[in-house]
């Protein structure tokens, strides 16, 4: 009984919350609100909810340097939680942007699209913010429900239903496993706060050994590792990718994968410190498998989508090699690049958005055929992006890549940044190919049918916008990460 | 005597169970319902050393377990639902429009 009078007598503090209480609120007001709209008619909810995005941006942006500690100290919305807030608010902007038209072309103009991405999001800030297993555990769950039912949205759509489907039982599958390695931990130390853990296990050093704590620790990763879409879990991420709506495929791989990163790398610092050298030697081979894999699969792709779902396995390898770095460049190395990845993934899925005809996403390398000269200003966009996903200066890619193998090297792991970047040099072949297709063949495609919208012009934009702002004057943005990090 | 032990044992079969369920059967159902069981042996695990420890915290655990299982499956039996509607069957061998 004691223990539960200390609880409720503990600071609760509603700041700690205040983005993700924003966003639910607007969450249900929308659902609420999508009852009285008229069947078909998405554009208001598609206001409110960025409306919502632009609210929980102030509480986001206040939280900066000011950090909000409360339930106990099982949610912390620290400069860490912040940035990685931010990436996820404009990953979410972006999408919702682009999925108007998307939504209303294939037939399924349905209100309640846009709650489910504000929850993801919410759920995706929890993982960001949460210093316990608990909030952890519920933020994971919040955002994969929401997106299991995002994935197998179209529901008239085989290809949509089995991505759901196969999204649905994978995804549980995994959190058995993290829910016991959780399960595991608990029992070893007695405690499900991350810093508690990390502070048991440095003071007990017999329980490093202990089978137990080590079968934990294994348990946990793989349920994170599944999330991340790292090698040798990521069978699930080119299906899912693939038959998931477009715009949801861009989410995916940009906001929860970095929510993911964050938890992650937060229950690794916090909790297993002491255990630093072990686990990142192992994140060390699964990092090279995980690069190798996504890079040497991508080749062989001829859909884009699923070219794109396979390069980011491979951009999640370069991240987790800044997770192996282990050190103040490699660790802001990782939330630099999560940042810039959203900014170039997403403007690159925009455009794939665009150029499908109802029913059919027109995805082939031959469907892109003198798409760079039947469509110049997009054939351009689309070619920055593609660019910056290779890692080419002046692009946000190429300063995120070069934090992060920069961090590997002085952290001494020269090996792996060497494979880093004879990956990056495979990965020239998959996405000059693109090029190739859209500027030196030709189709008999004319795209005059292309209905390009303003919201997704604007999605465009940003990400071009970020995309140099992020390669050209990198220092602003790494300052930040570099205050965010423990 | 019946010690912690034996709950840790008795939860870790389950947990293995559950697993080999995941990974050997055909219906997405039976699939799910094995998934249940590895959450449940979870749920023993964390209130057998909640007891042990004297400690809340796990059993509070075990509440948020139990609430996310149930939206688990309110979302999970949705899926099924459409994918049956389309394609008449929930069996795992019929996910394969997908692949590489």
């Amino acid at each position: 009984m004691e223990n539960l009078v200390q609880i409720a007598l503990e600071n609760v503090n509603m700041w700690a919350i205040m983005p993700s209480i924003i966003l639910v609120c607007f969450g249900m007001g929308l659902l609420l609100i999508n009852a009285f709209l008229p069947r078909g008619a998405t554009r208001p909810a598609m206001w409110i909810s960025l409306i919502g995005l632009a609210a929980t941006a102030f509480a986001v942006f206040s939280a900066w340097g000011n950090p909000q500690y409360g339930f106990s100290d099982a949610v912390a919305l620290d400069n860490f939680a912040t940035f990685f807030n931010v990436t996820f608010l404009i990953a979410a902007a972006m999408t919702i942007l682009m999925s108007d038209d998307y939504l209303r072309r294939e037939g399924y103009p349905i209100g309640e699209y846009y709650p489910l991405i504000l929850f993801t999001t919410a759920g995706a800030m929890w993982m960001a913010s949460g210093t316990d297993m608990m909030t952890i555990f519920l933020g994971l769950e919040v955002m994969s429900i929401c997106l299991y039912v995002l994935a197998g949205f179209f529901r008239g759509q085989v290809r949509s239903n089995e991505a759901g489907l196969k999204y649905f039982l994978l995804g549980a599958f995994s959190t058995g496993f993290l829910l016991y390695g959780m399960a595991l931990i608990y029992g070893v130390t007695g405690s499900t706060r991350l810093s508690e853990i990390g502070v048991y296990l440095n003071a007990h050093s017999s329980l490093l050994n202990n089978p137990m704590t080590l079968a934990g620790i294994m348990l946990l990763s793989i349920g994170f590792l599944f999330k991340i879409g790292a090698a040798p879990f990521h069978m699930w991420t080119p299906d899912v990718y693939e038959g998931a709506p477009t715009p949801i495929t861009a989410f995916m791989s940009a906001g929860p994968k970095a929510a993911a990163f964050a938890a992650f790398l937060r229950i690794m610092e916090y909790c297993f410190f002491s255990l630093k050298p072990e686990w990142t030697a192992v994140l060390w081979g699964l990092a090279v498998l995980t690069m190798v894999i996504g890079n040497v699969i991508a080749i062989s792709q001829t859909n884009i989508k699923r070219m794109l779902a396979y390069s980011s396995i491979a951009h999640a390898g370069y991240a987790l090699v800044g997770m192996v770095a282990a050190n103040e460049i490699g660790y802001s190395g990782v939330l630099f690049y999560m940042l810039a990845y959203t900014f170039m993934n997403i403007g690159a899925f925009a455009i794939l958005v665009l150029a499908g005809k109802k029913g059919e996403d027109n995805l082939t390398l031959e469907g892109f055929a003198g798409f760079g000269y039947k469509r110049p200003l997009l054939g351009v966009a689309f070619t920055i992006c593609l660019f910056s996903l290779m890692g080419i200066p002046p692009t946000a890619g190429f300063a995120g890549k070069f934090y992060i193998f920069a961090g590997a090297v002085k952290a001494g792991y020269i090996w792996l940044a060497i494979i880093g970047v004879l990956n990056s040099a495979v990965s020239l072949y998959y996405y000059l190919r693109i090029m190739v297709y859209m500027y030196f063949r030709d189709g008999e495609e004319d795209y005059a049918w292309m209905k390009v919208s303003a919201s997704v012009v604007v999605s465009i934009v940003v990400a071009l916008i970020g995309i140099f702002y992020l390669g050209i004057v990198p220092g602003a943005v790494m300052d930040m990460a570099r205050l965010a990090i423990f | 005597m019946i010690s912690v032990y034996h709950y840790m044992t008795v939860a870790a079969i389950l947990f293995t169970i559950g697993t080999y369920g995941v990974l050997t059967r055909r219906n997405a159902i039976v699939i799910f319902m094995s998934i249940e069981l590895m959450l449940n042996s979870v749920n023993l695990t964390f209130i057998a050393m909640s007891r042990h420890l004297n400690n809340m915290d796990g059993q509070i655990f075990v509440f948020f377990v139990m609430t996310v299982a149930a939206a688990e499956a309110a979302v999970g039996l949705g899926l099924m639902i459409a994918f049956y509607r389309n394609r008449e069957s929930i069996d795992v061998e019929d996910i394969n429009l997908l692949k590489w």
